[in-house]
């Protein structure tokens, strides 16, 4: 759970991000930390600037102004694949699995990313042990271990997105920035995704964009909440629940006590 | 439903493990050809196997990366064009200094336009690519540098001598005949590797989606880029290869009617198959000699372009995956069961 | 440079990238609103040309008459191409369209070969667009140029005028940004993509009408304008026609200066300026994104 220590040294911290798209301010000088042992969730109604935020932590676009730090050292410059490389995973709203390969394929290339020797190519990768081991584990997390030799695009929509999942984590990431990985999702797959979470959480950092509130206010220990690009709240759960603007952004009235 | 071949686009499942040691036995076979065809039977042989190296190194660029390129022929041509260049004032130039210095002036070539394309995506990759190609033809066909749109002659063709013995004289129909089938068959070796290989299960991971891969940390440019130099070197193979055979190389080596035809060919063949790369240079060209043939068509055998033409629009119309697609169809079908299917819709 | 040929050079320049403009709009739009990667525009270009060569001696010197004549022909033949090929590609994935619209070329090379033979053609003039005219106390400038950049200011007018202030042209823009939306509004998109697809034959193929007495009439002229309308595109951004405005008058500029200035290679400056371009700014000058 929260460690003194822990919550002095963020693993990540995005400090004043903006970013402007022409005239348009989709982020507006959000400020946002990660500590291994946290959820931290990030809600918002649509066009908060929550898929901009999360684009600019990964590593997809650039910001207009602001900073992001990992592990201390400023990684604002990085391209997505450096940050990859570093340890910033990330999991994506509409699933980017690769449906023509089979599941354990899937983990396998995520894992591969960590381990590349593009150059030896006399080795086929299915001899890379080393990928594999780190596949198996990943689809053992996400539940996916019988499906190995199944083709992704024939899962369930579920079982892709604990496939996302999967991918994400066979990269060996240490932050976790998950978009709306319930999406589409039921009650019970919705279940097992939230019981994962409260497992990875003890060793990672991890952001979670949702919109399901029942599940944000089941995993998370930490709520900021956007409107308009704009962080108009930021702390424990309870507090959050309790707070005016966010019920008056969310119901679009004042609370009558 | 089809899944895989749906879901994958053009390209096709594995091969049936009946069929693994097929290109062998084609290859055995094809070693007692000498004896047994007419000198231009042999000719046509060796002119399909020259494309077929052509077609394979098209054949990482698109159908194991995804890279449409509308250019290729540019490396075909230059290293054409530098084999003759290399040709020695008087005796046979050595196949050991004309070779890699043709694939390296291709790959160099493939190395620049690479770099430039690759900040492209999608149809302006394609269009980029095909106006760089035009640049290399325009050197070729309007500056000094070859000879203008006549091209060059080659006074002798290379070979590979010790101690003033020439072992293997391109000049001899048989010598020629083997080199290149073992240039053919080491081209489809080194892409077999590959395409197992770490590189290339990276390379279909940014064919499927580069998105998924930069996620992952793979830094696709590089890659991309380390393929498209690849494919160029080896194009550069065919090119050499077809500067010793006919002994002149012109301009119209690096036209984007090349590119076209290399294009179809691998589509003809089936994309994302190294057999069909080569079945579908094999398939094109004896089409190609079907069309134009008087003792078929007569009058008409002129037109040859036309009744090409169209039998490509049919068949990329109706037959998406080439002619190796209806073999794996019919074995993919037999194989499906709707237990088989699993529960979800893709 | 004389300031008098450095003038003349101008004009050609500008002559040459209307031309350029002309085919590219074409292009573009045909890209942009249906998503088709089109190889076969070049031979559009062939047929106005072709089209210039064959209706002469039937018009006698009715020039005027005879570039409507090949417009509402080409016109009338966009429209077909498109109700029996082209609507069948929309759905289709780019590698596809290449091949087929490649296979097309393949096609009408050799229809053109069939119906008009292989040899080079030449358009005559008609009196009153023959001869030049004095520029000032300068030099004297051939009329039909200052003629066909003239007609080609005049379409580009037109088709301003169309795309931003009618209706037509409203759904023209919305189907350039949402082909989906579009057909939810209930707008017949079969026939606006048939109409979109005609505007761009017709065109390609004025261009190739105005330019025909020009550079003759000859096999491979769609080829060569095909390419270099693809770097029109590629440096003015898929979709944008105010960007394949810039684009081809920049390309005309680099062409034309580029024959003057370094001969032998002058056919090389325009791919130079396209590299240049892709490091500077890949996506192009006007990208909409595709």
């Amino acid at each position: 759970m929260s460690d003194t220590n822990n919550q002095a040294h963020p693993l990540l911290r995005a400090t004043g991000l903006t970013r402007r798209f022409g005239g348009l301010t989709a982020v507006d000088a959000v400020s946002i930390d990660l500590h291994v042992g946290q959820v931290h969730a990030v809600i918002g109604t649509n066009g908060a600037g929550k898929s901009t935020l999360i684009n600019m932590l990964s590593g997809e676009i650039p910001p207009s102004g602001g900073s992001i730090a990992f592990e201390g050292v400023d990684i604002s410059r990085w391209s997505q694949p450096r940050r990859a490389r570093a340890g910033v995973g990330r999991s994506y709203q509409r699933t980017t699995i690769f449906h023509s390969f089979d599941v354990l394929e899937n983990c396998r290339l995520a894992a591969q990313a960590a381990m590349q020797r593009p150059w030896a190519v006399w080795q086929a990768a299915s001899a890379c042990s080393g990928s594999l081991a780190r596949a198996r584990d990943a689809m053992e997390v996400a539940g996916l271990a019988n499906t190995a030799h199944t083709l992704a695009g024939s899962l369930s929509h579920g079982q892709q997105r604990q496939l996302e999942i999967a991918m994400c984590l066979a990269t060996g990431p240490r932050a976790l920035l998950l978009d709306e990985p319930l999406a589409g999702m039921g009650a019970e797959e919705s279940e097992r995704m939230l019981r994962m979470l409260e497992r990875l959480k003890h060793t990672h950092a991890v952001l979670l964009v949702e919109h399901d509130m029942d599940a944000v206010f089941r995993v998370a220990d930490h709520i900021t909440v956007m409107v308009n690009g704009q962080v108009i709240a930021s702390a424990a759960p309870e507090a959050i629940r309790n707070n005016p603007d966010v019920q008056l952004a969310y119901l679009g009235e004042a609370p009558v006590s | 439903m089809n899944i895989p071949l749906a879901a994958a686009g053009l390209h096709q499942p594995l091969p049936p493990s009946k069929t693994r040691l097929l290109p062998l036995v084609i290859l055995l076979a094809a070693c007692l050809l000498p004896m047994l065809l007419s000198e231009y039977a042999l000719d046509l042989v060796v002119k399909i196997i020259i494309y077929a190296i052509f077609a394979l190194s098209l054949e990482l660029l698109v159908g194991t990366t995804g890279l449409i390129s509308l250019g290729h022929a540019a490396f075909f041509g230059i290293a054409a064009y530098v084999t003759a260049l290399l040709v020695p004032g008087s005796g046979p130039g050595a196949i050991l200094l004309m070779l890699p210095a043709a694939m390296l002036g291709a790959g160099c070539y493939a190395l620049f336009v690479g770099a430039l394309s690759l900040r492209t995506q999608g149809v302006y990759f394609i269009m980029v690519t095909l106006a760089f190609a035009q640049m290399a033809f325009f050197i070729f066909h309007d500056t000094g540098i070859g000879g203008g749109s006549d091209g060059i002659y080659l006074s002798s063709r290379p070979a590979f001598s010790l101690a003033g013995i020439a072992l293997v004289d391109l000049e001899l129909p048989r010598h020629f005949f083997f080199f290149a089938l073992g240039s053919l068959a080491a081209a489809y070796l080194l892409l077999a590797a590959i395409q197992r290989s770490r590189f290339g299960r990276a390379l279909a991971g940014i064919r499927t989606n580069e998105q998924r891969m930069r996620a992952a940390g793979y830094r696709t440019y590089g890659y991309k880029l380390a393929a498209f130099v690849i494919a160029g070197m080896l194009a550069g193979l065919a090119g050499f290869l077809m500067a010793a055979r006919t002994g002149v190389v012109n301009p119209e080596l690096l036209s984007w009617h090349e590119s076209g035809a290399v294009l179809l060919m691998i589509i003809l063949g089936g994309l994302g198959s190294l057999r069909g790369a080569v079945l579908g240079a094999a398939a094109f060209i004896l089409l190609k000699e079907f069309y134009s043939s008087e003792a078929i068509f007569a009058g008409f055998a002129q037109h040859w372009q036309l009744s090409l033409g169209l039998t490509m629009i049919l068949f990329v119309a109706f037959l998406p995956h080439g002619l190796i697609g209806l073999s794996r169809q019919r074995i993919w079908n037999r194989k499906q069961s709707p237990a088989a299917q699993g529960g979800a819709h893709v | 440079m004389e300031f008098s040929t450095f003038l003349v050079q101008c004009l050609n320049a500008v002559q040459y990238g209307l031309l350029l403009f002309l085919v590219a709009s074409g292009l573009t739009l045909i890209f942009g609103i249906m998503g088709v990667i089109n190889l076969a525009h070049g031979s559009f270009y062939m047929l106005g040309a072709y089209l210039a060569y064959a209706l002469a001696p039937l018009f006698g010197g009715q020039f005027l008459l005879q570039m409507a004549a090949g417009v509402v022909l080409s016109v009338v033949f966009g429209f077909l191409l498109e109700w029996v090929f082209f609507s069948y590609l929309y759905q289709r994935d780019h590698l596809q369209q290449v091949l087929m619209t490649y296979s097309l070329i393949l096609v009408f090379e050799e229809m053109r070969s069939i119906l008009a033979g292989n040899d080079v053609h030449g358009v005559k003039l008609p009196e009153w667009l023959s001869g030049a005219v004095a520029l000032g106390d300068l030099m004297k400038y051939p009329v039909y140029n200052l003629f066909a950049s003239a007609t080609c200011i005049v379409v580009a007018l037109g088709l301003y005028y169309v795309v931003n202030r009618t209706r037509l042209g409203m759904m023209i823009r919305a189907g350039a940004s949402n082909r989906d939306m579009v057909r939810g509004l209930g707008i017949n998109i079969r026939l606006l993509y048939r109409i979109v697809f005609a505007a761009g034959v017709a065109l390609a193929a004025l261009a190739g009408m105005i330019a025909a007495p020009v550079t003759s009439v000859y096999p491979g002229m769609g080829g060569q304008i095909l390419i270099i309308c693809f770097v029109v595109v590629v440096i003015g951004g898929i979709g944008s026609i105010s960007g394949a405005l810039i684009a081809a008058l920049l390309v005309g500029l680099v062409d034309t200066f580029g024959k003057v200035l370094f001969a032998q290679f002058s056919g090389l400056s325009v791919y130079l300026l396209m590299a240049l371009i892709l490091i500077w700014r890949p996506q192009g000058l006007k990208s909409k994104g595709y």
